[in-house]
């Protein structure tokens, strides 16, 4: 568990780099193929407008896995992440095209915590709407 | 019709083992574009401090949602999955998942509301190796959205 960014060097506020994950139809068939979650409003366009979606929208768990990406690329060490929770509050719509959705997230340090914990808190949006709420990770620094 | 009450605090048989293989963790990282090193390098893994290459945070959804599955498709519950659509999401590591590992899932559900017609499903998914130790805590809500509204999560 060794993360390389020090608990002492970090404040409440603290930015971690941004970052934009592009995701398009062959990103959703890819995931849908690694986690083994096949549900077709994840890649068939007529089913999702069938069940009153808006075009086929990305897994909740593919966003969930990008956002924390933010956070594992800044401690190097995955295992740093200690707790991760999510709200899925709206879907990431992803259209039929060549250049599919992209979520933004960013993330900041909101607490510092015991035992070199912090809190960061982290904001996920795809096509200017917040994707995910209540989106938290506890994380062990060095 | 509202799910009865009287489920909760259930808790449902352990699953048989899930045995975490290298190229699983390899195909999930390729998969959400994740180049991490320890994801897919035993090597840099080891640099890290870790006996093999671990998974990705979330990877244990796929666990942890398939155990889930004998709550989902709980015939005395009667949850009607055709409306399900994921809430909210939560885990909490004592240690990563590591390649190699074989893991077992005890699903319990935790809490049942109704609101304005909507069901709401609340599953804890305790996983452990196979020394009988706790590796990671999920847990789901899942929303079961009255017959008439279109689906909005994910």
């Amino acid at each position: 568990m060794t993360a390389k960014i020090a608990y002492d060097d970090v404040e409440v506020g603290t930015e971690l780099p941004a970052q934009s994950f592009p995701v398009t139809r062959a990103t959703l068939v890819q995931y849908a193929g690694a986690s083994g979650d096949f549900n077709p409003i994840h890649w068939n366009e007529k089913f999702a407008l069938e069940v009153g979606l808006p075009d086929v929208i990305a897994h909740g768990m593919f966003t969930m896995a990008e956002a924390i990406r933010v956070v594992t690329d800044w401690t190097v060490d995955p295992a740093a992440v200690v707790e991760y929770g999510v709200r899925f509050t709206k879907p990431v719509v992803v259209p039929n095209d060549d250049k599919g959705a992209t979520i933004e997230v960013s993330a900041k340090v909101a607490a510092k915590l015991d035992d070199k914990q912090v809190r960061v808190d982290l904001l996920a949006k795809s096509d200017d709407q917040k994707v995910l709420g209540m989106s938290r990770a506890v994380v062990r620094l060095a | 019709m509202a799910l009865d009450q009287s489920f909760v605090g259930r808790s449902y048989p352990p699953t048989d083992p899930y045995e975490v293989g290298r190229e699983k963790i390899r195909e999930f990282a390729v998969a959400v574009g994740d180049a991490n090193p320890a994801y897919a390098d035993p090597q840099a893994a080891k640099a890290l401090g870790h006996p093999d290459v671990l998974a990705p945070p979330t990877f244990v959804f796929a666990i942890t949602f398939k155990a889930a599955g004998q709550v989902i498709e709980d015939p005395q519950l009667g949850l009607d999955y055709s409306r399900v659509v994921h809430g909210d999401q939560k885990f909490a590591y004592t240690r990563p998942v590591y390649a190699g590992d074989r893991l077992t899932v005890t699903s319990t559900i935790e809490n049942i509301k109704s609101l304005a017609g909507n069901d709401i499903l609340d599953i804890r998914g305790e996983v452990h190796d196979a020394a009988g130790e706790h590796v990671v805590t999920a847990w789901t809500k899942l929303v079961a959205r009255a017959a008439d509204t279109a689906a909005e999560g994910a």
